[in-house]
């Protein structure tokens, strides 16, 4: 018997195709505005130091501009704050930019292409612009990176006591890793997920292993975005915390499970 | 945290296959490292190369899998009946409720690196054979593991260079604590690459010579490969003596720099501590502890210092890469092994290749290797990103 983690939502931060923040995004998924697809605009960091901030990639960028729309929502303080980074693919263009000198005579590439290569390349850039000293996690699932992100976020809550920030997140690959993993666009989501309830507590979420279908969105765009991104395969959760329904979810996990998720939302 | 049992271990490295040649190796003060000559690196260093991996390709039904490090991954879940151990547990328990949790920095992008020399002329398409769920994802190791031991659970791959495999440790815990799984595969694989040799030279870590690891004269590390893994189970009612138990994990991040560790340790200290806190046990009564021990100058002495701070400086400990190179995302997993040989054998291994011990490092480091019951142990796992991971594993006897 698979049992119920439940956490409450304190906070969203969202950056994708045409949705450059939670708020916008909650008018889209409630069905308030239409979607319109724009690409994914990624805004500098200004919380790391100039030399930092030049060394980082957009996948970084993506992944801290999320973290920080749901840490500055809640107002929350991010020195004690654990954190979960998950993520299909990492940084794409920063390995294709290594394989291709590998692939060359002159093998020699740049001590910041390799540093920046490891898969918690975020997880430490995060560290060192917000002076988080938590434990942070970098996982990977492939296409089920949100839902093992989330079950992550949810079994440190439960054994810890803490709140945990969860942040997913992917990025399109260049040619030619492309043609094998057509992912479209930039797509990050961060949720600040507490044990107990709080003031700015957006809802309370139980979640559990299932075999149901995931749910689809109606819109074509959002759902071939839900589809495309591993990360984006939490947009019917969020689409949920939008319109501050009560009821369930399933979104996607691994090969034959699923997540189901209630939601309660507080307001 | 409530203890879990490693009820079935293995390791594959340099040093052999399985535990019996590993613990042979340990014992004697023998080394993996040799001159490298992977592939066509041309890089004047040593490596822990694991022998004949390439010779046993993945059985047909695991075909999509195929490349180096999935290869290397059986190739460990094959020795000292460790497969077996898991295929027992899940008809006991069900195949879905046995979780999957492996650590790798690199994954199968071997595959990717070679396929990128085979790229079309004219379009730079990949070859049509290129594997990119099966090989080259991240997650694509724990994909092939769960598949070859036909479990049905949760699993993911934490990667989070080097301190990967052992927070798998922390995560299966949480996991079985919480009633997610009942029981969890846990472990590291990681194999030769071009990015990591290629890579760690770039930045001017790597050793000419086998690496020597709190030496006066360090330079540098060494590479490796390994597979490593573990059976965590909540103990059963009454355990044998020679039980090995994970009594405590810490994880901290430094928040620092991305390849360089904080100078005072300061990370590394406060893994030390949740860790101990975790396990409950004061910091006298670690027995021996495994060093992270690169053998770069920095990573160890800002180990020794916060070892220094947290456990006092006369604990003995070693670090085991002089003997098995540094296999990066499986190196956790791999000493986590090497401890639990430790308590199960009465055995602190010597650290190898280390001639003269630093004076300026202040800790007990073992050069010889010594019998001495033991009780409690700890490793020490620290990555890029200024991700660390300590655990503590005790005997139960």
């Amino acid at each position: 018997m698979s049992p119920t983690l439940t956490a409450w939502v304190e906070s969203v931060g969202l950056l994708g195709p045409g949705l450059p923040d939670w708020p916008s995004a909650a008018q889209v998924l409630a069905a308030r505005v239409p979607y319109e697809a724009r690409p994914t605009v990624i805004p500098p960091l200004e919380c790391l130091p100039p030399a930092e901030r030049r060394r980082t990639g957009k996948v970084v960028r993506l992944a801290l501009n999320a973290g920080l729309e749901a840490v500055r929502r809640a107002g929350a303080e991010t020195q004690a704050l654990p954190a979960v980074f998950s993520s299909s693919g990492g940084d794409g263009e920063n390995c294709h930019e290594i394989c291709q000198v590998l692939a060359g005579a002159d093998r020699q590439i740049s001590p910041t292409r390799f540093h920046n290569s490891v898969h918690n390349a975020a997880s430490g850039y995060w560290g060192i612009a917000t002076g988080a000293t938590a434990a942070a996690n970098a996982l990977c699932a492939c296409d089920a990176s949100f839902g093992a992100g989330l079950l992550e976020a949810l079994t440190q809550i439960r054994s810890e006591g803490t709140a945990v920030l969860l942040i997913a997140y992917d990025a399109d690959y260049p040619a030619p890793m492309r043609s094998v993993r057509p992912i479209p666009d930039a797509f990050a989501v961060a949720l600040l997920l507490t044990p107990a309830v709080r003031e700015r507590s957006l809802a309370r979420l139980a979640a559990k292993l299932c075999t149901a279908p995931a749910d689809a969105l109606s819109d074509p765009q959002l759902e071939s975005l839900r589809m495309q991104v591993p990360a984006a395969r939490c947009l019917p959760l969020l689409r949920r915390l939008a319109r501050a329904e009560p009821g369930g979810v399933v979104i996607d996990y691994l090969r034959g499970q699923r997540l189901q998720l209630e939601v309660i939302p507080c307001h | 945290m409530r203890p879990l049992s490693l009820s079935a271990f293995t390791v594959t490295s340099s040093l052999g296959r399985g535990l019996e040649a590993t613990l042979a190796a340990l014992e004697g003060g023998r080394t993996g490292l040799k001159p490298c000559a992977f592939e066509t690196v041309a890089l004047e260093t040593y490596v822990g190369e694991v022998p004949g991996v390439d010779e046993e390709p993945l059985p047909a039904e695991l075909r999509d899998f195929e490349c180096r490090n999935n290869r290397l991954a059986l190739l460990g879940l094959r020795q000292d009946g460790f497969d077996e151990a898991v295929r027992a547990l899940a008809r006991r328990l069900g195949r879905q409720r046995i979780g999957v949790w492996l650590g790798t920095s690199t994954s199968g992008i071997l595959e990717t690196e070679l396929a990128y020399r085979r790229r079309d002329p004219t379009t730079g398409t990949l070859p049509a054979d290129f594997r990119y769920y099966g090989a080259h994802n991240t997650f694509s190791v724990a994909a092939f593991v769960q598949r070859a031991l036909g479990l049905e659970g949760p699993a993911a791959v934490i990667s989070s260079a080097c301190s990967s495999s052992a927070k798998v440790f922390a995560c299966a815990q949480r996991a079985i604590d919480a009633g997610l799984v009942d029981a969890a595969v846990v472990g590291g694989v990681d194999s030769l690459c071009l990015t990591t040799l290629y890579g760690f030279h770039s930045l001017q870590l790597v050793a000419r010579t086998p690496c020597r690891p709190f030496d006066a004269g360090r330079d540098g590390l060494s590479i490796g490969e390994a597979a490593a893994f573990a059976l965590l189970e909540r103990p059963a009612g009454s355990l044998p003596a020679d039980a090995v138990l994970l009594l405590g994990t810490g994880e901290s991040s430094d928040a620092w720099h991305m390849s360089a560790p904080h100078p005072e340790g300061r990370g590394a200290g406060d893994a030390m501590r949740q860790a101990l806190a975790a396990a409950r046990v004061a910091p006298q009564d670690i027995d021996y502890l495994n060093f992270h021990g690169t053998g770069t100058p920095s990573n160890d002495a800002a180990e020794a210092r916060a070892v220094a701070m947290v456990l006092g400086g006369a604990t003995p400990g070693s670090s085991t890469k002089g003997a098995t190179g540094h296999a990066l995302g499986a190196a956790g997993a791999l000493e986590a092994v090497v401890c639990a040989l430790a308590l199960r054998h009465g055995l602190m291994p010597g650290g190898v290749n280390t001639r003269v011990i630093d004076p300026q490092l202040p800790v007990s480091y073992l050069r010889e290797s010594r019998r001495a019951p033991l009780e409690k142990v700890m490793s020490n796992s620290f990555g890029f990103g200024g991700s660390n991971c300590t655990l503590v594993f005790g005997s139960a006897g």
